[in-house]
C-alpha cells in the first residue's frame, strides 16, 4: 500500500524496443539456426540482448545510487524478482511432470502393464518397462536398426552426482554469509564469501561438463538413448544453464561489491540474486533425488 | 511528471506511459482480431457448400490452426492486457504501472512473435497446420519445416506474457492507493490479480511443452515419441495443464469487466461483492486439476476419467454464483439499456449457455460422442467470443469515453450490438446440431446432411464479421468526431476512481495517490 508520496516513473526510454528487437533476431536466428541456416541473426540478436541488459542494469544500479527510488518502488522490484522466480519453478515443475508421468503411468503401460496389454502385444512386443531404460521399445521392435538405442550405463550418484550435490549446498550457505557480512557492512567477509560461492558456482559447472562427456563417450548416454537419456539431460541441462546464468549473476555482484555498490540496508541486486541462487540449489536437490538417486 | 506526451512515432515506440501502452496493446489486438476474423471468413466460405470450392484441404488446416493461434494469443489476450493497463492503475489510485519500462517491452515483443508467425504462411511447406493445441506427433514427427519458428514465436510471446503478469501482480500489490484495501478493490482488478498468477503459473510450463517438441523435432529426444519410451500423451497433459487455466486467463478479466458494467447500468451495487472475489479465486484454483477433461478419449484409466469429469463439474459451482450475482445485481435495478449494458446481458446469457454445454462436455460417457464435433466448436465460441469479445466490446463502447473525451453514436452502438448478437448466434447455434449429428471439427469437407445448417452458419459468420467492421468504423468515428464529453462520470451509476477523474483522463494521473474512505 502507498504510503510514500511519489512513485518514480522513469521517462520514455529506448532500451524495451532494442530489447523486443533483440528477442525478435533472436526468435527468428534459432528458427532458421536449428533448419541448418546460418547463427549470424540469432548470435546478433544474442549480443543486442546482452547489451541491453547491461545498459539496463546499469541504468536502473545509477536510478537507485541517485536516490531516485523510495521504499515503494524497490519493493515494486522484490515482487518483480519474487514472481520470475515463481515462473522459473513453473517452468522446471514441467519437465519434472513429465519425468514422473513417463516412469509412473506412460512406461508401465508400454509394457504392458493396465490398459496397456494390447500396446505392448501389438505394437512393442517384448518390451519390458525398467528404470534406468536399457532397452527402448524401439531396440526391442527393430533390434540394431532402431532409431533410439538405449544407454549402456548411466551415470552413478554417488560419485560425481554426490559431490557436486555438496559443492552446491555449500555454495548455499557461502552466499548466506556473504548476505550476513554485507548486513553487518563487512564488506572484506563480503566479497571473500560471494568469491568462494561463484568459485563454487564454475566449479559445479566444470563436473557437470566432464559428467556429460563421460556420458556421451563412454556411457552411450545421450540425448537420443531415448527417454532416460531425454529427461536425464533436460533436467540436468536446463538446470545446468541456469547455474550458469546465476553464476553471471553472482560474479557480477560480486564486482558491484568491489565498487563498493552495497549498503547494509540497500543492496537487493545482490539479495534477488542471492534468492536465485537458492532457487538453483532447490533444484538440483530434487535432480538429485529424483533423477540421480531414485533413477539409477 | 507534469509533462505531456512526447511527439511523433517515438511517443508509442519508447512510451512508458500506461495509457499508451494500453492503447497500442488495445489496436494492436483488434488488428490481430481482424486477421484472426479473415481467417475465419475463409473457413466458413470453404464449408459454405460441401466439396472443395475455395482453398486446398492442406490450407484449410493452416486456416484452422492460425485462426485459433491469433485469435487466442494475439487478439483476446492482449485486448484484456490492454485494458488492464489503461484501467489498473486508475482503478487503484496509481501513478502508473509498477514497472513501467518492462510494460513498454512486453507489447513490443508481440508485433515481433506475430510477424513471425504470420510469416510462416508465405515459408516452404506452409504455415502451423496442426490445430492451435498443436498435438504430436502431427506438430512434431509430420510437422511442416515452419514448426520451428512457431516455437521460437510462442517463446518470446510467453514471456511477453509473463513479464506483463508480474507487472500487473507488482502493480496491484504494491501500488494501491492508502485506503484501498484489496477487498476494496474493484472487480476487474481482483479477477486480474488472479489472471496475473495463471498466467505466471502456466506460461512456463507452455515454454516447456514447445521446448519439448523443438528438441524432439530437431535434437533426437522421446518426449513424444513411445519408440524411445515417451508418451504422444504426456504432450497433451503438458499442454492442457497449461490449456485449462489458459481458458480461464481468457475470461476472468471480462468477468471483472462485466462485474463494472452491470452494476452501473442497473444502478445498484454489484450484489455479492466478496462471493465474486472467493468465486474468481476457487475458479482458479480449480482450472489447475481439471485439465484431462480435454482428453477424455484418449484412453486414461477409469478412475482419471471419474476424477476429472467430477473435479470439471465442480467449477459450475463458483461460475454459478457469479452469474446468480450479476442476475441478483440487474433485480429491481433502475436499468437502462445503453451499448455496453446491452453487450453485458448479451454476455451474461450467452456465456452462461457455453457454461452450460461445457457441463454437457464434463460428463466422460457424453463427451465420447461430442468429443471433436462441431458441438465443442460451438461450445467455446460461446464462451470465448460470446464471452470474451462481448465483453471487450462492451468494455470499450463503456470506457471509449473516459479514454478519448467523447462520446459515440449511441444508435450505431445498438445496431452494432444487435448485428454481432444476431450474427454470432447465426453462426455458432447451428454448430450445436451439426456436432450432435456427428459432424467432426477442423474437416474441409463434410457429407451432404450438414450442408444446410453450414451454409446458415457461414452466412451467420459473415454478418457477425461485417459487425466488427462496423465496431472498427464506430470507434474511429467516435475519437475524430465524436460528442465531446467533460464531465467526470459519463454513466450516472458508474462507481470506481477512474470516475473520479477529469474526462479525458489526463496523460499522467494520481501523481500522488488519493485517499480511499
Amino acid at each position: 500500500m502507498a504510503t510514500e508520496s511519489s512513485y518514480y516513473v522513469p521517462d520514455q526510454s529506448r532500451l524495451p524496443i532494442f530489447a523486443a528487437l533483440g528477442f525478435g533476431s533472436m526468435a527468428v536466428g534459432a528458427g532458421s539456426w536449428v533448419q541448418g541456416g546460418s547463427p549470424m541473426i540469432f548470435l546478433a540478436g544474442a549480443l543486442l540482448m546482452a547489451l541491453v541488459l547491461y545498459t539496463w542494469f546499469s541504468t536502473v544500479i545509477g536510478e537507485n545510487m541517485a536516490g531516485m527510488n523510495n521504499a515503494q518502488v524497490k519493493r515494486s522490484y522484490v515482487w518483480g524478482m519474487s514472481w520470475f522466480i515463481f515462473s522459473e519453478v513453473m517452468f522446471f515443475a514441467c519437465f519434472f511432470g513429465a519425468l514422473f508421468y513417463v516412469r509412473t503411468l506412460a512406461l508401465p503401460w508400454l509394457g504392458g502393464e493396465g490398459k496397456g496389454v494390447p500396446t505392448n502385444d501389438v505394437l512393442w512386443h517384448g518390451f519390458e518397462a525398467t528404470w534406468p531404460l536399457f532397452q527402448t521399445p524401439d531396440q526391442v521392435a527393430h533390434g540394431e536398426s532402431a532409431q533410439f538405442i538405449g544407454p549402456e550405463a548411466i551415470i552413478d550418484p554417488w560419485h560425481v552426482p554426490l559431490l557436486n550435490t555438496i559443492i552446491l549446498l555449500s555454495s548455499s550457505v557461502t552466499v548466506h554469509f556473504a548476505h550476513t557480512a554485507i548486513k553487518n557492512n563487512n564488506r572484506s567477509g563480503f566479497t571473500r564469501w560471494l568469491g568462494l560461492t561463484w568459485v563454487l558456482g564454475i566449479v559445479f559447472v566444470a563436473f557437470q561438463i566432464a559428467e556429460y562427456h563421460e556420458a556421451y563417450s563412454e556411457l552411450g548416454l545421450t540425448l537420443a538413448s531415448g527417454i532416460f537419456g531425454t529427461t536425464f539431460f533436460m533436467l540436468t541441462g536446463f538446470h545446468g544453464a541456469h547455474v550458469t546464468l546465476g553464476t553471471i549473476m553472482l560474479f557480477i555482484q560480486w564486482l558491484r561489491g568491489l565498487k563498493g555498490h552495497f549498503k547494509p540496508d540497500d543492496n537487493f541486486g545482490f539479495e534477488a540474486s542471492s534468492w536465485y541462487w537458492h532457487f538453483v540449489d532447490v533444484v538440483w536437490v530434487g535432480l538429485f533425488i529424483f533423477v540421480y538417486v531414485l533413477g539409477s | 511528471m507534469a509533462h505531456g506526451p512526447a511527439k511523433g512515432i517515438g511517443r508509442w515506440i519508447f512510451t512508458t506511459n500506461h495509457k499508451d501502452i494500453g492503447t497500442l496493446y488495445l489496436w494492436f489486438s483488434f488488428a490481430m482480431f481482424l486477421l484472426g476474423g479473415f481467417f475465419a471468413m475463409v473457413i466458413r466460405a470453404e464449408l459454405f457448400e460441401p466439396g472443395m470450392q475455395i482453398v486446398r484441404p492442406e490450407f484449410f488446416n493452416q486456416m484452422t490452426t492460425m485462426h485459433g493461434l491469433v485469435m487466442v494469443f494475439g487478439a483476446i489476450m492482449p485486448a484484456f492486457v490492454g485494458l488492464a493497463n489503461w484501467m489498473i492503475p486508475m482503478m487503484i489510485g496509481a501513478p502508473d504501472m509498477a514497472l513501467p519500462r518492462m510494460n513498454n517491452l512486453s507489447f513490443w515483443i508481440l508485433p515481433f512473435a506475430f510477424a513471425i508467425l504470420a510469416s510462416t504462411l508465405f515459408m516452404e511447406g506452409g504455415a502451423p497446420n496442426f490445430g492451435w493445441t498443436f498435438y504430436a506427433p502431427l506438430s512434431t514427427t509430420y510437422a511442416p519445416p515452419s514448426v520451428n519458428y512457431f516455437i521460437f514465436g510462442v517463446h518470446i510471446m510467453g514471456a511477453s506474457s509473463i513479464m506483463g503478469s508480474i507487472n500487473i501482480i507488482a502493480t496491484v500489490l504494491n501500488l494501491r492507493a492508502p485506503g484501498m484495501t484489496l477487498m476494496k478493490m474493484p472487480l476487474f482488478v481482483w479477477t486480474w490479480l488472479i489472471t496475473a498468477f495463471l498466467l505466471v503459473a502456466v506460461m512456463p510450463v507452455l515454454a516447456g511443452a514447445v521446448t519439448m517438441m523443438l528438441m524432439d523435432v530437431n535434437f533426437g529426444t522421446s518426449f513424444f515419441n513411445a519408440a524411445g519410451g515417451g508418451d504422444p500423451v504426456l504432450f497433451q497433459h503438458v499442454f492442457w495443464f497449461f490449456g485449462h487455466p489458459e481458458v480461464y486467463i481468457i475470461i476472468l478479466p471480462a468477468f471483472g469487466v462485466i462485474s463494472a458494467i452491470i452494476p452501473a447500468f442497473s444502478r445498484k451495487p454489484l450484489f455479492g461483492y466478496s462471493s465474486m472475489v472467493y468465486a474468481t479465486a476457487a475458479i482458479a484454483f480449480l482450472s489447475f486439476i481439471v485439465w484431462a477433461h480435454h482428453m477424455f478419449t484418449v484412453g486414461m484409466p477409469l478412475t482419471g476419467e471419474l476424477y476429472f469429469m467430477y473435479a470439471t463439474m465442480l467449477i459450475a459451482v463458483p461460475t454459478g454464483v457469479k452469474v446468480f450475482n450479476w442476475i441478483s445485481t440487474m433485480f429491481r435495478g433502475a436499468m437502462t439499456f445503453e451499448t455496453p449494458m446491452l453487450f453485458a446481458i448479451a454476455f451474461v446469457i450467452l456465456f452462461t449457455m457455453g457454461g452450460f454445454t461445457g457441463l454437457m462436455l464434463s460428463i466422460a460417457p457424453s463427451d465420447i460422442q461430442y468429443h471433436d464435433t462441431y458441438f465443442v466448436v460451438a461450445h467455446f465460441h460461446y464462451v470465448m467470443v460470446a464471452g470474451a469479445v462481448f465483453s471487450g466490446t462492451a468494455a470499450v463502447y463503456y470506457w471509449l469515453p473516459k479514454w478519448c473525451g467523447k462520446m459515440y453514436d449511441e444508435t450505431m452502438g445498438k445496431l452494432q450490438f444487435w448485428i454481432a448478437f444476431i450474427g454470432f448466434n447465426i453462426t455458432f447455434f447451428p454448430q450445436h446440431f451439426l456436432g450432435l449429428a456427428g459432424m467432426p471439427r477442423r474437416y474441409a469437407d463434410y457429407a451432404l446432411q450438414f450442408a444446410d445448417w453450414n451454409m446458415v452458419s457461414s452466412i451467420g459468420a459473415f454478418i457477425y464479421g461485417a459487425a466488427q467492421l462496423l465496431f472498427l468504423f464506430n470507434v474511429i468515428r467516435t475519437i475524430v468526431a465524436g460528442k465531446p464529453v467533460t464531465e467526470p462520470k459519463t454513466w450516472e451509476g458508474a462507481e470506481g476512481l477512474e470516475w473520479t477523474l477529469p474526462t479525458p483522463a489526463p496523460y499522467h494521473t494520481f501523481s500522488t495517490p488519493p485517499e480511499v474512505k
